[in-house]
Parts: C-alpha cells; sequence; structure tokens
C-alpha cells in the first residue's frame, strides 16, 4: 500500500508543480489582504483549510471585513461557486468507483485541480486513487502555504498593496483566454460576457449576478432547444 | 467571543456550507450508475465558459469609466495577459505579469 502511494506521488508531483507556483503567488495575496483588513493567521489558515476556494475566499475578506449577514454569504457563496456543479458533472465519470478518498477529492476539487485532473489519463501500472489524492492534497497544501506565508510576512515587511487583488481577475482572464483557444464555438463565452455587462448596467454592480446568471441561462436554453430540434431532424431524415 | 467574532466565524461557515454544497450537489444528484439528463449535459459542457466569462466582468463591476482613469489600468492590464497569454500560454507569467503591471499603473500612473 504504501509503495502504491510512493509511486503515484512521483507520477504526480510534476503536474501540481505549475499549480504549485500559482497556488503559493494568489495564496499569498489572499494572506496579505486579509492581514490588511485585520484577520490574522487563524483567520487565514481556517479559510483556506475549510473553504478552499480561491476566489471566493478574496470576495471573503470583504464579506469579513463588513461583516454581512451570513445569509447573504451563503447566497454569495453559491452564486459565485456555481460553477463547481459543472466541474463535478463532468468529473461524475470518472470519479464514479472511487472508494477511499472520494470525499476529499470531491471537497478538493477547485479550478485549477479540476484543470490537473479532468485531462489525466493516469498509466495502468499506477493508482489512479493515489494520483488524483496526491494532486488534491498537494494542491490544497501550497494554497493554505502560500495564504499563511502571505499573511505572516504581510505583517512583518509592509508595501504598498494597492492592486494586489488585481491577480483574481488575472487568474479569470487566462482562464478565459484557455477557454477562448480551447473552443471554436464562442457562443458560451460571449453569452457569459455579454449576459453580463447587460446586466450590469441595467442592475447596477450590487445586484447583478443573479439576473445575470438567469439570462445566461436562458441564453444557454435556448441554445440547448435549438440542437435538440436540429437532432430530431436529422434523426428524422 | 464578541459579537463580532461570531459573526465572522458564521460567515466563513456560511462560505463553506455553499463551496460544499456546489462540489458535493452533482455527485448526490447523479450517483453512480444512474444516467445524466441531456440537457444538465448540455449545460455542463456550455456553462463552464460564460461562467468564467461572467466572473471577468464581476471582477471589474466597480470599474468607473466616469472616474479619472476611465478604466484604463484595467484595459491595459487586462490586453497584456490576453496577449502574454496568447503567445506564452504561461499561467502564471500571465497572471504575475498582469498584475505587476496593474499595480504600476495605479500606483505611479494614475495614482
Amino acid at each position: 500500500m504504501e509503495k502504491k502511494g510512493a509511486l503515484a506521488f512521483r507520477y504526480a508531483f510534476p503536474k501540481t508543480v505549475p499549480v504549485m507556483v500559482g497556488y503559493i503567488f494568489l495564496g499569498m495575496a489572499y494572506g496579505i489582504l486579509m492581514e490588511v483588513n485585520g484577520f490574522g493567521i487563524v483567520w487565514t489558515l481556517a479559510m483556506s483549510l475549510l473553504v478552499y476556494a480561491g476566489s471566493l475566499q478574496y470576495v471573503g475578506v470583504t464579506l469579513l471585513a463588513a461583516g454581512v449577514n451570513p445569509v447573504h454569504a451563503f447566497l454569495m457563496g453559491l452564486m459565485i461557486n456555481a460553477r463547481h456543479l459543472f466541474y463535478g458533472i463532468s468529473m461524475l465519470g470518472k470519479y464514479r468507483d472511487l472508494k477511499r478518498f472520494k470525499a476529499y477529492l470531491i471537497f478538493a476539487l477547485t479550478d485549477e485541480t479540476f484543470s490537473v485532473v479532468c485531462n489525466e489519463k493516469v498509466p495502468r501500472a499506477i493508482d489512479r486513487e493515489w494520483v488524483f489524492l496526491w494532486v488534491s492534497l498537494l494542491n490544497h497544501c501550497y494554497w493554505v502555504l502560500g495564504s499563511v506565508l502571505g499573511n505572516v510576512l504581510g505583517s512583518v515587511i509592509s508595501f504598498n498593496t494597492k492592486g494586489l487583488d488585481f491577480a483574481l481577475t488575472a487568474l479569470f482572464v487566462v482562464i478565459f483566454t484557455d477557454q477562448w483557444k480551447s473552443r471554436k464555438d464562442h457562443g458560451p463565452a460571449l453569452t457569459g460576457v455579454a449576459g453580463s455587462v447587460i446586466c450590469l448596467l441595467l442592475f447596477g454592480a450590487d445586484r447583478f449576478i443573479i439576473p445575470a446568471m438567469i439570462v445566461i441561462l436562458v441564453i444557454l436554453s435556448a441554445g440547448y432547444r435549438r440542437e435538440a430540434k436540429k437532432e430530431v431532424k436529422e434523426d428524422g431524415r | 467571543m464578541d459579537g463580532e467574532m461570531v459573526r465572522g466565524i458564521c460567515i466563513a461557515g456560511a462560505l463553506a456550507a455553499a463551496t460544499l454544497i456546489t462540489r458535493f450537489l452533482p455527485f448526490f444528484l447523479f450517483p453512480a450508475g444512474k444516467n445524466i439528463p441531456k440537457y444538465v449535459e448540455y449545460l455542463g459542457k456550455t456553462l463552464p465558459f460564460a461562467t468564467i466569462g461572467m466572473l471577468v466582468v464581476y471582477c471589474l463591476k466597480d470599474v468607473r469609466m466616469s472616474a479619472a482613469s476611465h478604466g484604463l489600468p484595467e484595459l491595459i492590464s487586462i490586453a497584456v495577459i490576453v496577449v502574454l497569454h496568447w503567445w506564452k500560454g504561461n499561467s502564471l507569467l500571465s497572471i504575475g505579469a498582469g498584475t505587476a503591471v496593474y499595480m504600476a499603473l495605479v500606483q505611479r500612473v494614475f495614482a
């Protein structure tokens, strides 16, 4: 059993290196932001360990600092993390027959972990469940380590952090660019941007997310109906 | 424990619960051996693209075109990220450089 784990570790570790660099960097930015807003190491550690959702944690700094209604925080969490629903749906097949670590693997399915495991074709000689575990666990460790480091260093060396939270925007722009390159049909991506911009102009910055999600769902559903009709027609011929 | 701390713990708990729900729900709804409806499958293929687009807009929601900088720091930094990422495809480089450019712009140029 130990040998299985060690073999899987040697296979999994190199795949996590890009995430390591990214998570330590973004984690540090998060730790510093927490520190700037008056939240120390216990808060930072708890959030990174138990919430473990990068974008939501960034938004969470504002929610914590403002002391918003927890119900508001909960709804915000559902909205921002709604995309995880679709990562889960994409992994239904791959995670289907896992046993020992399944619950943890689902808990730790962040954007970056998803991007590593979803394309993973583990060789037969290596235990895939262990590989998934190492990828997920290592990434989790990088994130926790980065945020704690940023939180501690942020209170030692002080520098002008104005604009540091742009790292989050940068991350999404990078994912957006990757997705754009990987796909010929840009309808869904354009729907997301256009629907959000229109709702932002109509409803304002504080309340546009829910209308935007509804608009996006309606447009995508129309696309689904169009495709379904086309299939029926083709089947009928 | 003061009220502020209790509220903070409640907020953190709410964020953790929301995250758990979004990550576990698909596996509860579609357990091993059950077929996924075609509509859900279609959404699973298209929604991630729309969602990231929405999140980019979400990050920029507080940018005011009427402000002194006219949203230029954001526009320039995003252009740098897209060009760099299209060219090199290195996520860290793109994120690091884009953030550095943005910080320099808001701290020095448009300060």
